[in-house]
């Protein structure tokens, strides 16, 4: 049977047909519908959405080699945070198959940088697959959990933004329950610090035999051809974009990226006159072929390493063609760029800011569009929970009127140690926990202050005003983030607060199921009493346009009623349309 | 043979990816080879939305090349002009939605709106097709149908059946919604004969 799947769905099935019994993740684009998919389709995995991606990595550890067929997703950022357990698991290795994604984003489309995780799988001395379409996410995954268990070694299934996020016809196939391995307590093998210096040469001849069985792996491919001018080494989704651009060359697919096959990169070099290698991303396969001493190579001085590729900017590399450039001459073509929800309580919190003039350390989420028009208050913001860390140094610089603002998942995720130290180096932190019940920015997942699980089901729900306060935090105070003036006192009082002091702005993202039935009754605005001051406007609500007469119209299917609007008149021409009628 | 390639563009809730998979789906289950694909910001809502589409006896690559699309079908006017120079300038088609969302921007008077969209894309010597969408869904009962109109002028450019569009959106599209679709589909197919 055959179904029109997204790469990440595939994924997906290709776990439940492998028989994964367990798999963890926290949300990342564009990793994110792996555990989706899998929580709405196949719930028989025990798919969960971790507190973050260590967390999630050793809850995959200890179920793998517990004897289950596991899974953990995570975007390629998210492995930074696990790195500390994906470096180390190799020196026990694995007891069922453990395989881990890492969703890459050349390009950058929702990522703060463009990091190539193949480095870190090299540096782990993991094997990588790269699928370069959806049949191959569903095919890799179930092989990738078959070497690992061959090789006891953790896999990384390498996508990235192209292949996680397109969608393909997909063979598909039934589930096929795998028995669980018996663990054995080995503490030789399970205990590596103690142990470690036994297990070093362990990791080193696993990577022996899969070097091995790379240069004959089913993963790279040969497709030899006749005229032998021209040769190309690629890998992922930039193979798709070769056959399309050069249909007559010579392809050496490469579904195995680490390690590399040094017998068969040379064989296939040595039969063409110049090789071009194509690949997204880093220069990581050139590297290795010109440390191999292959000289009849072209690569990264023609194709560039910064962006995503695409056979229009292949084309025009290879000076076969010259798509056209979009049109800009003689025409306004604005800008539309991404802006928080009609009704989205992070509005007004940015609005206190901007009007208290304060320095903001930001965080990653939803919130990290405070930084844009009309807000413009944030001043940092780098990766999760550092919203803290950097106000507390800043403060130590001098800059003590440095408020952070972090959302709840990103507290949760990152935000707790830095908390602990704020509280125990004696720190003026301001802290502004953005409460919206959601892991909003990925697509308002479930997480521990939300009270829902993966599933949506009811599940225990963090008290944050309890835990800052357990953890020293000396003010704690909790505020209707729809509430302006409100927030706007509350920030003055805990900037003022001598000490640590948290402020829990809370209000649920409008992008939740629960949020999305309510019944909700819309504001309308009552022209006679419309002044045309604009101070509704720049409220920036997407729902609030202009008529021809330049009065401000809100519109009714979209109203989500936050009130925020009615707030800021002055002339109180904003009213609820049950009010007016 | 070259696949077939669509480059469906929109702003954020508009339903543009609604009518790019309705597309594929069609196209697979009439025989074809299909890959689709979505490029949109980090946010949910808002920005805008383009989603690509290929199908033919074998697809590759699932991003279409700018000049090379059959049809750019643009749900808004701004964003029909962002993605103009997908369309193939000798045989294609761009499909605009006679409707305008104003950016907040342009609301607070930052930016200026490209009203003379059309005008210009046809100065250039495209082929623009403006079809009232939005009005003839609200007419419909539902101006969120929009989209549904567009693909009814869009498929009479496709080696697609009638018979398969009607199974597709049966199949797809929630059967409360089922009849208004299909009278949207068809209105948006008439525009064009
Ligand atoms: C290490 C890492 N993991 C995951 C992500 C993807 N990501 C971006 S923002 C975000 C969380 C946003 O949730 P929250 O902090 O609650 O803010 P909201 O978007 O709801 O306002 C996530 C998971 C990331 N950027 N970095």
């Amino acid at each position: 049977m055959r179904e029109f799947l997204l790469g990440n769905e595939a994924i997906a099935r290709g776990a439940w047909e492998a028989g994964v019994k367990f798999v963890s993740g926290y949300p990342g684009t564009p990793s994110t519908e792996i555990i989706e998919t899998l929580a709405t389709r196949f719930p028989e995995t025990n798919p969960r959405w971790s507190a973050n991606e260590k967390v999630a990595f050793e809850e995959g550890m200890g179920a793998a080699i517990g004897g289950l067929r596991v899974l953990v997703t995570m975007k390629h950022v998210g492995l930074n945070v696990a790195a500390d357990a994906f470096m180390v698991f190799p020196y026990s290795g694995t007891n069922g198959g453990f395989v881990v994604i890492s969703a890459d984003d050349p390009g950058m489309h929702s990522s703060q940088n463009e990091q190539d995780n193949r480095y870190l799988a090299r540096v782990g001395k993991v094997p990588v697959l790269e699928p370069s379409d959806a049949q191959e996410c569903h095919d890799f995954i179930i092989a990738g959990l078959e070497l690992s268990e061959q090789f006891k070694s953790p896999v990384m299934l390498r996508t990235t933004t192209r292949i996680a996020h397109h969608k393909g016809l997909v063979e598909v196939g039934e589930r096929k329950e795998v028995e669980q391995k018996e663990f054995v307590r080995d503490a030789k093998r399970f205990s590596v610090p103690i142990y470690r210096l036994a297990r070093r040469p362990e990791v080193e001849k696993t990577l022996n035999a899969l070097m091995d069985y790379a240069e004959t792996c089913p993963f790279n491919r040969v497709e030899h051809s006749d005229n032998k001018s021209i040769g190309v080494v690629t890998s992922g989704i930039t193979y798709q974009y070769v056959k399309e651009v050069m249909p007559e060359a010579g392809v050496l697919r490469l579904g195995m990226t680490f390690p590399l096959p040094a017998k068969l990169l040379r064989e296939f070099c040595s039969a063409y006159q110049t090789v071009y290698v194509i690949e997204e991303g880093e220069p990581f396969i050139e590297e290795y072929m010109r440390n191999l001493g292959i000289t009849n190579i072209k690569g990264k001085e023609i194709f560039g390493v910064i962006g995503e590729y695409s056979p229009g900017r292949l084309q025009n590399a290879l000076a076969l063609g010259d798509p056209p450039e979009p049109y800009t001459e003689g025409v306004n073509l604005i800008p539309r760029p991404p802006m928080m929800c009609v009704g989205c309580g992070h509005r007004t919190v940015f609005a206190a800011l901007k009007q208290l003039k304060v320095t903001v350390s930001g965080d990653i989420g939803c919130y990290t569009m405070g930084a844009l028009p009309p807000y413009e208050a944030e001043h940092t913001t780098f990766c999760m929970g550092a919203s803290i860390g950097v106000a507390v140094g800043l403060e130590q610089a001098g800059h003590e009127d440095t408020v952070a603002v972090i959302g709840d998942s990103t507290f949760i995720h990152a935000g707790i140690p830095p908390l602990i130290d704020a509280v125990y180096n004696k720190s003026h932190l301001t802290l502004v926990i953005l409460d919206n019940s959601a892991t909003g920015m990925t697509g308002s997942q479930q997480n521990p202050a939300s009270g829902k699980n993966v599933f949506g089901q009811e599940a225990p729900k963090l008290d944050l005003e309890s835990f800052c306060r357990a953890m020293g935090v000396g003010s704690v105070e909790v505020v209707d983030t729809w509430h302006r003036k409100e927030i706007v006192n509350t920030l003055r009082r805990a900037i003022a607060y001598k000490g640590p002091s948290v402020v829990i702005a809370r209000g649920a993202c409008q992008q939740l199921p629960e949020m999305k039935k309510r019944n909700v009754i819309s504001f309308i605005v009552e022209e006679e009493l419309c002044t045309q001051c604009d101070a509704c406007f720049k409220v920036w609500c997407p729902a609030i346009t202009r008529t021809d007469q330049n009065y401000p119209v809100i519109a009714a299917n979209e109203c989500t009623s936050c009130t925020v609007c009615a707030q800021v008149c002055p002339t109180d021409a904003i009213k609820l349309a049950e009010a007016f009628a | 043979m070259k696949p077939y390639s669509l480059m469906f563009a929109g702003v954020g809730g508009q339903g543009s990816l609604l009518i790019a998979e309705l597309t594929s789906l069609a196209a697979v289950s009439a025989g074809f080879d299909a890959k689709q694909t979505e490029v949109h910001g980090v946010s949910q809502r808002g920005g805008s939305v383009e989603t690509h589409v290929r199908f033919g006896e074998k697809v590759h690559s699932p991003i279409v090349t700018p000049g090379e699309a059959l049809a750019v079908i643009g749900l808004e006017k701004l964003e029909a002009l962002r993605f103009a120079h997908y369309v193939d300038p000798k045989n294609g088609i761009v499909f605009i939605n006679d409707y305008e969302l104003i950016p907040a921007s342009v609301t607070n008077a930052e930016n200026i709106y490209p009203h003379e969209t059309v005008e210009y894309l046809k100065s250039k010597g495209l082929r623009v097709i403006v079809l009232p969408a939005s009005k003839i869904a609200r007419d419909l009962g539902d101006g969120r149908m929009a989209n549904v109109v567009l693909l009814g002028a869009l498929s009479t450019m496709l080696p697609i059946p009638l018979e398969v569009w009607e199974k597709t959106l049966k199949l797809r599209i929630p059967a409360k919604y089922a009849e208004g679709n299909m009278k949207a589909y068809k209105a948006g197919k008439e525009m064009m004969s």
